[in-house]
């Protein structure tokens, strides 16, 4: 036997303690939805900025300021930006949707967040390039586990 | 069957012409994961808003698709450019036929 009694007991407890391991979404599922937002085009890094509190006491509410670089102007403005969790149940945090009419790319809300983690924001421009920013956090009571 | 809550529009009444207004919605709602368990272990199901929708005298200026990551009663913040005096309507779609709809009037000078 390759595993001994005290392993097999450390196992067994362990994965009774975390049963919602399985839920997480990975850092891969985190790629998966990012690419299927961005498709084919390439995702270059920068113009956006993520505003999370280094450190979150409770992860059921967490402000998350948003902020893309862009003149607003009906020929360059962002058309969307979407966020992007890596350690939640769910890649998907939310999706914003604008033009040129909302005057500047910035969007304030409240998420939840279920582990410490790397959050990504991806910006899509109107003429189709899009550009990625994260933000890393320390969660120390999360959601979702009640 | 339909329902609907209490929803909260933070903006300034009037606006010069071409300055951007910041908005402010909060909207009333649990926002159920569907990712919890009741104490029998059975999982509650999910029960959130799935669609933020803002126009501007009938044109959409700004949308938000909503997924069970944003926190218990829903709030954003984003802004518009005052283009003309008129209405500005906040409509949320849910999970279980949720509908709301809030207005704000705007007087641009």
């Amino acid at each position: 036997m390759s595993i001994n009694r005290r392993a097999f007991i450390t196992i067994l407890g362990a994965s009774s303690l975390y049963p919602w391991l399985d839920a997480q979404a990975t850092e891969a599922e985190a790629a998966q939805a990012i690419k299927l937002i961005v498709g084919a085009s390439k995702i270059r890094s920068g113009r956006v900025t993520l505003d999370i509190p280094p450190l979150v006491e409770n992860g059921n509410s967490v402000v998350m300021k948003v902020s893309v670089e862009s003149p607003m102007t009906p020929e360059d403005h962002v058309r969307a930006i979407h966020i992007v969790a890596e350690g939640n149940p769910l890649p998907n945090i939310v999706s914003f949707h604008m033009n040129n009419r909302a005057g500047r790319a910035v969007v304030t809300t409240r998420v939840r967040l279920s582990d410490s983690q790397r959050v990504w924001a991806i910006a899509q421009m109107s003429d189709g390039s899009f550009w990625q920013g994260y933000a890393a956090t320390l969660v120390t009571l999360a959601a979702c586990t009640e | 069957m339909s329902q609907t809550s209490r929803t909260l529009v933070t903006m300034p009444a009037t606006a010069k012409k071409g300055e951007i207004v910041d908005i402010r919605i909060i909207v009333q709602h649990d926002m159920e994961t569907g990712f919890r368990h009741t104490e029998l272990g059975e999982l509650i199901p999910r029960n959130i808003i799935r669609e933020f929708i803002c126009t501007y005298n009938g044109t959409e200026v700004f949308r938000a698709d909503l997924h069970p990551a944003m926190g218990a009663n829903p709030m954003i913040m984003f802004s518009t450019v005052a283009t003309e005096s008129g209405t500005l309507e906040f409509n949320w779609k849910g999970d279980n036929d949720y509908a709301s709809s809030t207005s704000g009037a705007l007087t641009v000078t």
